[in-house]
């Protein structure tokens, strides 16, 4: 039900710019927060879900950025460019989901800090390379795409991050995603499969992360390696996951709907609000570490199924 | 041939001012097992202390250079370890029982903190650090060696040797490694493990300060964001030596002092030194993640 209101919505966010009853600035700002939670909800799947510390999601948003732009401005004719754009942005997201089954590997051996610096490593990696490789401009960026993304794209790409990604929390592979977080020994000894389900968790998240990253790029219609540097970038993703809270759905949402907006309001603010973001990460490590929503859920967006389980097993206890 | 040497030498001076801010990740990480992701920050700040301080006492104290580098550098060390104190005190001692990625987190966000605050306060525009030590070049059989150079290596051994001393031979140092060892059993036989966590960033900060003045006389132009590459260059050199240890850290530093140096001969260009230096990581990470000195951890269940 809760999803087919969602889905039901979808023609508003085409008409209300084919109206003109939201000025482009509004529309902008509802994209990115649109863009943020398609990043949000997939960095919380490894942090949150799966309790691993990946900090360079920003690294696979450029990998599907480029990809996707260089698809768009030299491979497909330009006509036909928003028909193709769907196909687009899912080659970006692979590009980047192959990008996450490579970091993904050192995630077997390595845990916690150590895994932190390999994704670091990797985002590093990726800006430099990319800064390195004159074909796509180089330090300088890349550009030429046309603006692809709308107000209905953004919708329904987020809807479908979403979707698939409370989908796979609720599924057995979620089941074993968390278990890891509890206790990797643990869940290993009752036969959860931990590298099939930190393989999946990595690519789940990388692939949501390029799509992100092309929506983003057709956005702006310029991207440079700096947009997708550990700095702001990656760090801004990690305080909408900390905001909203690990482990939640609809914590993913708020966080980074609100961090979006305060982001916007604080404009005035100039270079003092690069100093606001960490300061508010700080406090939020410091007095409310699992965030707004921290490990809970919005009802609706629990399967019913699930909640039908939890009932049972709340009257069991209750009986007791 | 003495092209090579010469470069050799350049690679010697920068792995030195490397190693100073790696001890300070390495000795943290192995007292708190804490990534100190604004360490190289606290260098950056460092840096601006020793340029204020120097220009402070060159132009209103009249001081000659030598005079100003000395009291520069007790400065910025005095000054450096008292806000790794601060900072440790305030954001990373409400943490400690924490999840190891909350406090994680909190110091990428002190780190990233500390650059745009310095923006914020100081403005963009780079800085020049006044000349301290005399600009002599010595002749050594064909190989020119900068005074500048001397001192940055004299220094940073002298310190290197201090702080190897004082991790090995000390009371506070054997106090450091039995926290290191195990954070429970110590207090239980005396150890005061706040203090000595106080300490030991106050040690690695201060050996950092004594860097941001060393590397403002070889490489003058000091901006907010400069802490950035040279922490994480840093930081990379403490994994590749074993992080936790500090003769690794040594070892490490001069090994990234190398690549920095010689990326341009093998490579194109100098723009690929940051790809060679964090593949290098990554290496080590999937291959030995215990870095060359280090200990294997074990998995306790």
């Amino acid at each position: 039900m809760f999803w087919w209101i969602l889905v039901a919505l979808l023609p508003v966010t085409l008409l209300l710019p084919e109206l003109g009853l939201i000025n482009p600035y509004l529309q902008q700002v509802f994209m990115y927060v649109g863009i943020n939670i398609i990043l949000t909800v997939s960095l919380n799947l490894v942090n949150g879900y799966m309790g691993e510390f990946s900090v360079g999601h920003a690294g696979f948003m450029a990998v599907g950025a480029y990809v996707s732009s260089i698809l768009t401005v030299w491979v497909f004719p330009r006509p036909y460019g928003p028909f193709i754009f769907p196909l687009v942005l899912i080659a970006g997201g692979l590009a980047a989901a192959v990008a996450g089954l490579v970091v993904a590997i050192p995630s077997f051996r390595t845990r916690g800090d150590y895994l932190a610096i390999v994704t670091l490593a990797f985002n590093m990696i990726v800006k430099s390379a990319l800064e390195n490789i004159e074909a796509v401009g180089g330090p300088r960026g890349f550009m030429g795409m046309d603006r692809l993304t709308n107000m209905a794209w953004v919708y329904v790409w987020t809807i479908a991050a979403l979707f698939c990604i409370r989908n796979f929390v609720y599924s057995n592979y979620g089941r074993g995603v968390l278990s890891i977080r509890e206790d990797e020994i643990a869940a290993e000894l009752v036969t959860v499969n931990t590298r099939q389900c930190k393989v999946l968790a990595f690519v789940i998240a990388a692939f949501f992360a390029g799509i992100a990253g092309g929506l983003f790029a057709h956005l702006l219609q310029f991207i440079n390696p700096r947009s997708f540097a550990l700095f702001p970038k990656s760090t801004e993703i990690l305080v909408m996951v900390y905001l909203g809270g690990i482990g939640s759905i609809a914590g993913s949402v708020l966080g980074a709907t609100i961090f979006t907006v305060v982001l916007e309001l604080l404009r005035p603010l100039g270079v003092w609000r690069w100093v606001v973001v960490p300061l508010t990460l700080v406090l939020l490590m410091l007095f409310r570490p699992t965030g707004i929503m921290g490990l809970r859920e919005f009802r609706p967006l629990i399967p019913a199924g699930e909640l039908a389980r939890e009932e049972v097993k709340a009257r069991a206890s209750a009986a007791d | 041939m003495t092209h090579i040497i010469q470069q050799v030498l350049n690679a010697l001076q920068l792995g030195s001012v490397y190693a100073l801010i790696c001890l300070g990740y390495t000795m943290v990480y192995g007292v708190l097992r804490l990534i100190n992701f604004a360490h190289g920050d606290i260098f950056m700040v460092a840096c601006y202390i020793s340029f204020f301080a120097t220009t402070f006492f060159l132009t209103w104290g009249h001081l000659a250079p030598t005079t100003t580098f000395v009291l520069g550098m007790l400065l910025a060390m005095m000054l450096t370890a008292l806000l790794a104190v601060i900072i440790e005190r305030v954001a990373y001692r409400p943490l400690r029982n924490a999840p190891r990625v909350s406090a994680v987190i909190t110091a990428l966000g002190v780190g990233i903190f500390l650059e745009n605050f310095t923006l914020a306060t100081l403005g963009p525009e780079p800085r020049h650090m006044p000349p301290l030590v005399p600009m002599i070049n010595f002749n050594v059989g064909g190989v020119t060696v900068s005074a500048v150079q001397v001192v940055i290596i004299l220094v940073s051994v002298v310190l290197m040797v201090l702080l190897d001393t004082t991790v090995m031979k000390t009371m506070t140092g054997m106090a450091m490694r039995a926290v290191s060892y195990d954070r429970t059993v110590a207090p239980l036989l005396g150890v005061p493990v706040n203090r000595i966590i106080s300490v030991t960033f106050a040690l690695g900060a201060a050996v950092a300060g004594a860097g941001g003045i060393l590397y403002g006389q070889a490489y003058p132009i000091i901006d907010p964001y400069m802490g950035i590459r040279i922490g994480w260059w840093a930081f990379i050199a403490a994994v590749v030596g074993g992080i936790g240890n500090v003769r690794g850290a040594m070892i490490g530093s001069f090994i990234l002092g190398f690549i920095e140096i010689f990326t341009p001969v093998f490579l194109p260009s100098s723009t690929y030194r940051d790809f060679v230096a964090f593949s290098l990581l990554l290496l080590f990470l999937v291959f030995r993640p215990t870095g060359i000195l280090g200990q294997p951890a074990m998995k306790k269940v």
